[in-house]
């Protein structure tokens, strides 16, 4: 990581190249927008996520202009619920990213400094958990707390999403705790501990925050996956995962309920997906 | 070769007693139990329910009683389906969710290294591309938003294929749902086969090869071909673990009667016996697969075997 001593060359072309190219623009946008349209969009209609409106069940889309993308079965306004499910969809990934985040870079940082038998082992503990189907975890994870809650969800996907971060971190820590600055800070009398919180993490967050934001994509589908399984996200709240569920077992008769969410993950995760293998390019030193 | 399979095959045996312990654990330790969701039961029928099944042991008896189990291949009971033992459960499912997964990665390996190799030999043409970005979307969308897509498609729209249900030995339920576990795994090793292919390629035994007056065909199949299917190879296992997680959404989207729903049923029920049968069972599986993929790359790649 020897580009990482001049931080600006490196990210300034990386944000250029990043800029020059038509595909990563139009995704940046279009996710954007998305966003927006999470946030804000909810705040025209009239409806909220969990109200019912008795006279109009199962409408499809574009049938009446108080629901222009129909209701469920419920009739509540797909348009409110799919929007909210994409916000809570995207908090949780973005939650559960800074989740893995922090354990990743504490285990990573702690086992490359440490070293020997501790670094050792740490790692082993990492290749064990690697070798898991992570998915297993997380579903053990739910269901052992409290079903449901987002506190437990969040951790449950985070627990499972810092392994690779911890691998980054280790190997980064591994070739800064050799440089120079850090031999001064120890000659100056710093504890391991200060070392690390104050002269290893900050050195290490860059390439690793790049990396978090690789995972939102990932973590966007376990979220969906354990709200799909009834694990995650439950009824009357939303999330894109939950509602694909429900549209699932109503295609037969109301295949809105499973276009209008499935379209909404699918461009999302187009979109982060481009930026992701774009942003990957732009920072891999092989490329160049 | 084969002490380097006796090694491998001798270091299963330790790595699934850990898998048995860990899983023992942290089933056992976490909080709420089996019977919390039956409210009317009085502390006397509770405690005979306990004893009945042994929790009121204390957990290092409980353990020894579970392993001495496994070793007669008996799981216990399942606690939410009074009627049936965790072996019977597992029994009945497995055959359907082996079959189709094996399925999913034969339909894989078929589509994904042969549309590899096509996309490495014409590269930058029209197919490439094609395959290039059906390939990022393939990798890209998960199989809770693919599998409902797909019988909507060619089931509830298009009539070729049922919609869901199982019957032995009829390849037409299979369709849908193999498909559905098939097509990322294909991605990906079409792009793994594509990019070291492309690499093995460029690498200077190949132009020595092509130097002596070899052909394109010739190298391509004597030379090139082994020592790029490696990382295609390495790729089984996360492939495997890829297509048990699929199975569990896609028994669900499909009603298939294999264990994957057991896996979530018995997760929402806090069944123990059920979820802890179905981790070791599914650990094993994935130990095996491993195993034989690495078996697999040993023979592709002999430095390996005297590392």
């Amino acid at each position: 990581m020897s580009e990482a001593a001049v931080p600006g060359g490196l990210w300034r072309r990386a944000g250029r190249q990043l800029a020059g190219n038509t595909a990563t623009r139009l995704a940046l946008t279009v996710l954007i927008l998305i966003a927006l349209v999470a946030l804000l969009g909810p705040l025209w209609s009239p409806w909220r996520f969990d109200q019912l409106d008795w006279q109009h069940l199962a409408v499809p889309p574009g049938r009446l202009a108080a629901h222009w993308l129909g209701t469920d079965r419920l009739g509540r306004d797909l348009y409110v619920r799919t929007l909210y499910g994409v916000r809570v969809s995207l908090l949780i990934s973005v939650l559960a990213s800074l989740v893995s985040l922090v354990i990743g870079v504490t285990w990573g940082a702690v086992a490359g400094f440490a070293g020997g038998r501790t670094d050792e082992w740490m790692m082993r503990f990492v290749d064990v958990l690697y070798s898991l189907p992570y998915l297993f975890i997380v579903i053990i994870l739910t269901t052992l707390f409290q079903r449901g809650s987002i506190v437990v969800l969040l951790l449950a996907i985070g627990a499972v999403g810092w392994l690779t971060t911890a691998r980054i971190v280790r190997g980064e820590t591994l070739a800064l705790k050799r440089r120079e600055f850090i031999e001064a800070a120890r000659a100056l009398g710093l504890s391991n501990s200060s070392i690390v919180v104050r002269h290893i993490v900050p050195n290490l967050l860059g390439p690793v925050a790049v990396y978090a934001t690789l995972t939102i994509p990932q973590m966007i589908i376990f979220e969906g996956f354990l709200s799909f399984l009834g694990l995650g996200v439950q009824e009357p709240h939303a999330s894109l995962g939950n509602l694909i569920n429900v549209g699932a077992q109503e295609m037969q008769s109301a295949p809105w309920m499973l276009l209008t969410p499935a379209t909404f993950l699918v461009v999302l995760l187009i979109c982060l997906n481009v930026l992701g293998d774009a942003l990957r390019d732009a920072l891999d030193p092989h490329e160049r | 070769m084969l002490r380097y399979a006796l090694r491998r095959i001798g270091g299963l045996i330790p790595t699934l007693f850990v898998i048995v312990t860990l899983s023992f654990c942290v089933v056992r330790l976490a909080p709420g139990g089996p019977f919390d969701q039956e409210q009317t039961l009085t502390p006397l029928v509770r405690a005979n329910l306990d004893r009945l099944y042994g929790l009121d042991q204390p957990l290092s008896v409980q353990y020894g009683h579970y392993l001495r189990g496994l070793l007669h291949g008996d799981f216990g009971p399942s606690l939410s389906q009074r009627d049936f033992t965790v072996s019977e459960l597992i029994a009945q499912g497995l055959p359907v969710s082996v079959v189709i997964g094996l399925c999913a990665i034969l339909l894989a390996l078929l589509i994904g290294i042969p549309a590899g190799i096509a996309a490495a030999t014409w590269r930058n043409q029209g197919a490439d591309h094609g395959l290039t970005v059906f390939a990022a979307l393939a990798v890209a969308l998960p199989s809770f938003v693919t599998g409902p897509l797909f019988a909507l498609v060619f089931a509830l729209t298009l009539h070729w294929l049922p919609v869901a249900g199982w019957e032995p030995g009829a390849p037409r339920y299979l369709v849908l749902p193999v498909l559905t576990l098939a097509l990322p795994v294909a991605a990906h090793l079409a792009r793994l086969t594509r990019v070291s292919l492309l690499e093995v390629l460029r690498s200077p035994w190949i132009r020595s090869a092509r130097a002596r007056g070899l052909g394109g065909a010739r190298v391509l199949w004597r030379h090139a071909l082994r020592p790029a299917l490696l990382p295609a190879v390495s790729y089984l296992g996360p492939a495997l673990a890829y297509v048990v997680t699929g199975s569990l959404v896609v028994e669900t989207v499909f009603g298939l009667p294999g264990t994957g729903r057991y896996l979530v049923q018995g997760a929402i029920d806090r069944d123990y016996p059920l979820v802890m049968g179905m981790i070791i069972v599914y650990g094993a599986l994935l130990l095996i697969f491993n195993l034989v993929a690495d078996l697999l790359y040993g023979w592709l790649d002999p430095r390996v075997r005297h590392e």
